[in-house]
């Protein structure tokens, strides 16, 4: 499609031994097969979490039910959220991060390959681990966030916890591993002539994802730390009965858990504002603005996780500068929105499932960005915080925003990793599927919240509404489930059946698509030259080039 | 019953609903922009057979801070909202001593009285149109104390005690429940505010000081049983020598609509299933099965039941 004839000829390096196989798949460090691995260890936990998601829709369907015990929903509720956190959603984002950001940026590999594998089956083992607690002794109970004191000895006694603290010890690990690469890569590794300001966006928010990683997991590992030593050696950091701090353990964890809520949208946003521009045919608007309010919201983003406090009674003077910065943080996102409106406006949208996946993500995703934004104000945080409100609230973000998102880049990258596209068929009816099974699952979940359902409860009494809602609630779950399935049978199906697609399906402009599909071991046999930001569009258009950008010219 | 912070009926409640209300008309503007403008674009701009290629906008730096600058206005608006209104639910007190103390434990609350020295459990009696000062501590695990209609919730910290407002502008029974995840039996940490009129407020006082009444009948038994038993280790029953702070005040048990936080309401027959096996209607819960006989639980029944 492309009018340059494929830089890449992928017979020969191919042929080595190394390159072949599954042992391949064990014991490579090239960028492109971890990213791979990354994402299916992460549609292999992807069911784990969600048939936990289905028993807990299954006990909430009415009132007073006896489908699972107290413990076992509590169990599962912790492991539902500990699951997609850190065994999907963020591994997604790892491997899609380690598979395209050589790509994008015409590099041979990312800056460590062999740390790259580490920081995979690091991972991949701590993932193992946690699952292993329920043959183990009991799944952890204490929720994600795994509060204080109750994560202790002294009310959790099984070893659930300390599988729970462990594995994430080793996925932190591992998480630290790969910022590591993100960052170097990007700031070493890019092609001549790619200078930041050329720099797809993609690869600029994964990059600034990294610092997040970075910064906020060693918070987590030290209070994960702490919390090992109270449990097995007698300390006593969070064990209020001794002296520890409960709030102690809420800091660490949030100065954690704010950067890990960006830390799991970040990326999404980067393969938004490379699939919008593609499929409207149209550049991004407002690069600039798109980068620097990254930025803003990496820095942020640090300065804001006492507003999951604000009913611990830390006092004013917190509240009013953790909701002034909460406050604040909506105003880098919300450009982001207007400039990926404005990047559709006037364009020539090609509604293929990646960009109607794209479509939803801007319109869900504000829905919980407004959520969002009532959290802040304190008052309304004092009567909606641990209600089902807030489950609402952050499966829009974490499911109608990031999961979205995330289905968009498979969408629209699948055919870049394996040679054939997706089934677009498929695709639609898995599209409107899940976006009927989303909305009817948790837009009611608000409501809940309004009627006062707190989260995390295994059950809830036969008040006004709380009945018909659930039960509602629990029939698009199994649609939205449902609709994953279908997800999961096009992924399959499509790698023997899937047209082929060529080097460059969606007539993109980065550099991944410059190169075969999928791309060779080595990448690409010659990088073309990079003299604007959208590569490929020089070889589409050539009478009709980009205009070069003060402060990029340094690098000719 | 509801238990809804949309039905407001507290002074307090009512300044948090109006916050309310103000930013979810604004986000609701806001979605409706948001959305308009995205379906338009996709109708509008849906790529048809001969489409020439767009014009290739790369943005327009006064437009785009055009919309930094009036988000920013609308969250600074909201910001002096939040504070005007925080005052309002919060204002801090000079010295004043906490009219009630509330301690979560895992999964049942205690209410103190500290004027009156009534002591209750799970179920908080407040006279109408008086603003109560409260003090809020936990026993174990962290909790949260939630009563939508009455006002902001508070997360009960060990080691940490917080202070809060209740109030209620009309008599009448209020729901609430524990609102941080604190164990097995989290959803069993219902709350019950019964405000009442200054009058009935002051006789309810009135009742729950007095201790235990004397039983009559099979009651006798049943209080013989329950002495001898190891209820009265966590069990206080004023007037008598069950002085345990470890589960609920009993004294005035029969006086209460719920049983065990919310699982029940409260008639005999419920209380003997209780009696009979709280590990199976409470799984988890710190009430250990004592493996009564029959006969024990009908005389122990009929003793808590005169403890009006």
């Amino acid at each position: 499609m492309s009018k340059h004839p494929s830089a890449a000829s992928p017979s020969s390096i191919r042929e080595v031994e190394e390159y072949q196989g599954l042992l391949s798949w064990v014991s490579s460090v090239d960028h492109k097969q971890i990213g791979i691995l990354y994402l299916l260890a992460s549609l292999f936990f992807f069911l784990f979490g969600l048939s936990e998601a289905a028993s807990m829709r299954i006990q909430l369907a009415r009132p007073e039910n006896h489908f699972l015990s107290p413990e076992q929903y509590n169990q599962i509720f912790t492991m539902h959220g500990t699951t997609m956190i850190f065994l999907v959603v963020m591994p997604i984002m790892i491997g899609l991060s380690m598979y395209f950001i050589p790509l994008m940026i015409g590099a041979r590999d990312v800056a460590f390959p062999r740390l790259n594998a580490f920081g995979f089956w690091i991972f991949f083992f701590g993932g193992l681990l946690l699952y292993f607690s329920f043959i183990g002794g009991g799944a952890p109970v204490a929720g994600w966030f795994g509060y204080a004191p109750l994560s202790e000895k002294a009310y959790s006694f099984s070893p659930g916890q300390d599988y729970w603290a462990v594995a994430l010890l080793l996925t932190g690990t591992g998480s630290i591993a790969s910022a590591v690469n993100i960052i170097v890569t990007t700031f070493t590794m890019r092609a001549p002539g790619m200078s930041i300001w050329r720099t797809p966006l993609f690869v600029w928010m994964t990059m600034i994802n990294g610092f997040l990683l970075l910064f906020a997991i060693p918070a987590l590992n030290a209070a994960l730390v702490m919390l090992l030593v109270d449990r097995n050696l007698n300390g006593f950091f969070f064990q209020t009965s001794h002296g520890g701090s409960a709030l102690l353990w809420q800091h660490y964890f949030w100065f954690f858990g704010h950067p890990e809520v960006y830390i799991m949208i970040l990326p999404v946003f980067g393969i938004i504002s490379e699939v919008i521009p593609v499929f409207c045919r149209k550049t991004i608007y407002g690069y600039g603005f798109l980068a620097a309010s990254t930025v803003a919201i990496g820095f942020l983003s640090f300065a804001v996780w006492a507003h999951h406090m604000f009913a611990t009674g830390i006092g004013f003077p917190m509240y009013y500068v953790f909701a002034g910065a909460s406050f604040l943080i909506a105003v880098p996102t919300g450009i982001k929105i207007w400039n990926w409106i404005a990047t559709m406006w006037g364009g020539s949208i090609r509604f293929a499932t990646a960009m109607l996946f794209a479509t939803a993500f801007i319109i869900q995703f504000t829905v919980g960005g407004l959520s969002g934004i009532a959290f802040a104000a304190v008052p309304i945080d004092w009567q909606l915080t641990d209600s089902y409100f807030v489950v609402a609230h952050f499966h829009y973000t974490l499911l109608g925003g990031s999961l979205f998102g995330i289905m968009a880049g498979i969408y629209y990258w699948y055919p870049k990793m394996t040679g054939r596209l997706l089934s677009e068929k498929i695709g639609k009816v898995h599209f409107w599927l899940m976006v009927i099974g989303f909305n009817g699952t948790f837009f009611p979940m608000h409501l809940m919240g309004l009627y006062g359902m707190p989260r995390r409860v295994f059950t809830y009494p036969d008040l006004p509404h709380l009945g018909a809602l659930n039960l509602f609630s629990s029939i698009s779950a199994a649609v939205l489930i449902f609709s994953l399935l279908i997800f999961f049978y096009n992924l399959a199906i499509s790698l023997y059946r899937g047209e082929v697609a060529g080097d460059n399906p969606w007539e993109g402009w980065s550099l991944e698509w410059a190169t075969s599909s999928p791309p060779p071991p080595h990448n690409f046999e010659k990088v073309p030259p990079i003299r604007h930001r959208r590569p490929l569009w020089d070889y589409q258009h050539p009478d009709l080039p980009d205009p070069v950008f003060e402060g990029t010219r340094h690098d000719e | 019953m509801v238990s809804s912070p949309l039905l407001p009926a507290s002074q307090q409640a009512q300044s948090i609903y109006d916050l309310f209300q103000i930013v979810m008309v604004i986000a609701a503007v806001i979605l409706l922009i948001v959305t308009g403008l995205v379906v338009t674009a996709a109708i509008r701009f849906r790529r048809r057979p001969g489409d020439a290629l767009p014009r290739q906008d790369f943005g327009n730096h006064r437009l785009e801070t055009l919309w930094t600058v009036i988000p920013f206005l609308i969250v600074t608006a909201m910001f002096v909202l939040t504070v005007r209104t925080m005052r309002q639910v919060d204002p801090h007190p000079i010295d004043r001593k906490p009219d009630l103390e509330i301690e979560a434990h895992q999964w049942w609350w205690e209410f103190r009285y500290p004027g009156a020295g009534v002591v209750t459990a799970n179920e908080l009696h407040i006279p109408v149109n008086k603003n109560l000062y409260y003090r809020l501590t936990s026993g174990d695990v962290v909790h949260d104390f939630w009563v939508p209609q009455l006002g902001q919730k508070i997360d009960a910290v060990p080691n940490h005690p917080n202070y809060a407002w209740i109030s209620a502008d009309a008599p009448g029974t209020y729901l609430g429940t524990c609102a941080e995840y604190c164990g097995a039996e989290h959803a069993w940490m219902r709350i019950r505010v019964i405000a009442q009129s200054p009058e009935d407020f002051a006789a309810w006082v009135k009742d729950q000081r007095q201790p235990a009444v004397s039983p009559s009948g099979m009651g006798i038994a049943g209080r013989g049983l329950f002495l001898g038993l190891p209820c009265m280790n966590c069990h206080t029953i004023a007037g008598t020598s069950a002085q345990g702070t470890v589960g609920p005040n009993l004294t005035h048990l029969a006086s209460r609509q719920t049983l065990a936080a919310g699982v029940f309401d409260n008639t005999s027959k419920n209380l003997a299933r209780w009696l009979a096996d709280p590990q199976k209607f409470k799984p988890g819960c710190h009430m250990p099965n004592l493996n009564l006989k029959p006969n024990e639980i009908k005389v122990l029944t009929a003793y808590l039941e005169e403890l009006k």
